[in-house]
């Protein structure tokens, strides 16, 4: 079985009627479980925050066995990602999709845990921190996608649980944790 | 009188011509129908008329008597024409026949001279005497001189030679004869066989003009006596009638026929469709497209043939009568004839067994693949195809190769596990066929 990179890709992936649209719906329906498992594991794996439909997404074609989802397939499959909450569409015209492996809910929460961790509870960190700075290496915020860090921390700060402010700079926004 | 031969030659005897090989030249249309050796000719009278003939064979045609000498030095072969003869006496039975040789006795003309055939050798007599009745009787020669009317005299038979008559054809003449008659015969039949289809021919061909022509003189005469409201007398009526009549009689199915028999005609077609239908949907394994019946009902109709849309119809009355076919309409719109007791199950188990190849696992079928498997047309199979695939029995591969069908293997995967694969079922079967390719 092909790899990419670290991923291992299911047998399954060179069933050529997994890379067709399946008209029954039963077997639609299992069909896109499967793409949706796919999709995000793979997202996961490889820190992939975006997908566009129409940009090469390694998981969109098979040259294995010559295989690629046409561009209705690829939208029924995020579309059903979205559906789920595990994505969103960053437009109106479905072209570029934001993968969400971890719901928002759950980001704030693992950005709790990295506060806790790191004893940083008054702490005043720049989001731009968050993302790259030494504390967060290794760690699953290591290179988050900035928008969807944002509505992280907003969903914090809604809580009561930091507060926002700006920066001197545009791209530098500050972060106060009180937790 | 030293020489009675002048007599002969010149009055109640010709000359026959003969071949080389001695045998008589037939003439055109003469048949040889006896032949008797070791006769003698004999004159009755006394002083004898004629020189008489000994020791010849004498061959009885259709139209002479021919007698040739033994042997060739003695005598001429010479003949007698039956038309010339005006008597043939009878054969007395005496108590001085018995130590005779046998003799039978005409009376000929010119001079009616009675000659005596006497019969020195071995042979049937009383055959040869009623033979010699028979052509005597059947007078072909009255036949002969019909036809040959117009031929000179001169050029009968003067340098004919061995078989080939005067105008070098075979003659008339043993088994070569009797095959030639036969070969002539077949060939006039042919002729008129030829001629009558020529005729045929013709016919049709302007059979679509007089069915036009017929149609539009129908739709004259309906709508005739709308349009001249109550103005056509007694006669007119009557000439119409006949009209009608006459383009019924000539074979041509009006739709008069279907507007005035109405649903009838369909009802009738129909039963007798669901009769029909029984033999093609056996051969064809229960399930038969409606284009194909309706080639096989035609064809079986010979001329009486119907439209597609009597078909159809013929057809969709089917559900108001206890027949055991029906009409099925797939998705696509593909419409079929088939037995009500026909079940997809077994077609179904056809496909699984088709799909579940190790080959077809990994490969998939066309419409045409099963088709071939399942012994049915194309289009049939695509039917099925699809069918299967609604029932979850098969997933499509959609490519620019084309439509292909797998095993439907999506079931079997575990959504919370993508990379567990079971040890039993198709999925592990078709990683295995998948996995030889690789290997």
């Amino acid at each position: 079985m092909q790899k990419f990179g670290d991923f291992k890709l299911p047998q399954f992936f060179n069933y050529p009627p997994y890379f067709t649209l399946q008209p029954v719906r039963d077997t639609r329906e299992k069909q896109i479980q499967l793409w949706k498992e796919l999709i995000l594991d793979y997202c996961k794996t490889h820190k992939v925050f975006l997908i566009g439909v129409e940009e090469d997404f390694p998981l969109f074609s098979n040259s294995t066995i010559d295989r690629s989802l046409s561009h209705e397939a690829r939208e029924t499959f995020l579309s059903a990602i979205v559906g789920e909450g595990r994505a969103e569409w960053l437009d109106k015209g479905h072209r570029k999709c934001l993968i969400l492996w971890h719901r928002i809910q759950d980001w704030a929460d693992i950005i709790l845990q990295f506060v806790r961790d790191n004893g940083l509870e008054d702490s005043v960190m720049t989001v731009e921190e968050i993302r790259s700075g030494t504390e967060s290496h290794g760690t699953e915020l290591q290179g988050i996608d900035r928008t969807i860090l944002m509505r992280a921390l907003k969903l914090l700060e809604n809580k009561g649980k930091l507060a926002l402010f700006k920066g001197t700079s545009a791209d530098d926004e500050g972060v106060k944790f009180s937790v | 009188m030293a020489s009675g031969s002048s007599i002969g030659v010149g009055g109640l005897f010709e000359n026959a011509e003969v071949t080389t090989s001695g045998r008589p030249v037939i003439r055109r249309n003469e048949v040889e129908c006896f032949l008797l050796s070791s006769v003698d000719l004999d004159s009755e009278d006394d002083p004898p008329r004629f020189t008489a003939l000994r020791s010849g064979n004498l061959i009885l045609t259709t139209h002479r008597l021919i007698w040739i000498p033994s042997q060739s030095n003695t005598a001429v072969p010479s003949s007698v024409p039956l038309a010339g003869v005006t008597h043939i006496f009878t054969h007395k039975k005496s108590i001085k026949s018995m130590f005779h040789s046998p003799r039978i006795r005409f009376q000929a003309d010119p001079g009616s001279i009675v000659v005596t055939i006497v019969f020195r050798g071995k042979g049937d007599f009383d055959g040869f005497l009623t033979k010699f009745w028979e052509c005597w009787r059947g007078r072909a020669w009255e036949e002969e001189e019909k036809v040959e009317s117009e031929v000179s005299r001169s050029g009968s038979g003067t340098v004919a030679q061995g078989l080939y008559g005067n105008d070098g054809t075979v003659r008339m003449v043993g088994l070569a004869g009797i095959l030639r008659k036969e070969q002539e015969q077949w060939e006039s039949t042919d002729k008129s066989l030829q001629d009558a289809f020529q005729d045929l021919n013709a016919l049709m061909s302007k059979a679509k003009e007089m069915v036009s022509l017929a149609e539009k003189m129908r739709q004259k005469l309906l709508s005739a006596p709308s349009s001249q409201n109550g103005s056509t007398d007694d006669e007119e009526m009557g000439s119409k009638e006949e009209m009608q009549q006459w383009m019924l009689s000539v074979g041509i199915i009006s739709p008069v026929t279907k507007e005035s028999a109405g649903a009838l005609y369909h009802q009738e077609l129909s039963r007798q469709l669901a009769d029909f239908v029984r033999i093609p949907l056996e051969q064809a394994g229960g399930m038969i497209s409606l284009t194909d019946m309706y080639y096989h009902f035609n064809r079986a109709r010979g001329t009486e043939l119907i439209s597609p849309d009597d078909l159809w119809q013929a057809c969709s009355l089917w559900e108001k009568f206890d027949v055991p076919v029906m009409l099925r309409k797939f998705d696509s719109g593909v419409m079929v004839i088939q037995n009500k007791s026909h079940s997809d199950e077994e077609v179904m188990s056809r496909i699984r067994m088709l799909v579940t190849k190790t080959e077809t696992l990994r490969t998939g079928v066309t419409a045409s693949d099963a088709a071939l498997t399942l012994k049915i047309a194309p289009a049939m199979a695509k039917e099925h195809l699809l069918t299967a695939e609604t029932k979850g029995l098969l997933s499509r591969d959609m490519s620019p190769d084309g439509l292909r069908f797998y095993f439907n293997l999506f079931p079997e995967i575990d959504p919370t596990n993508l990379h567990f694969v079971k040890d039993f079922g198709t999925y592990g079967e078709w990683v295995k066929a998948t996995s030889l390719l690789s290997v």
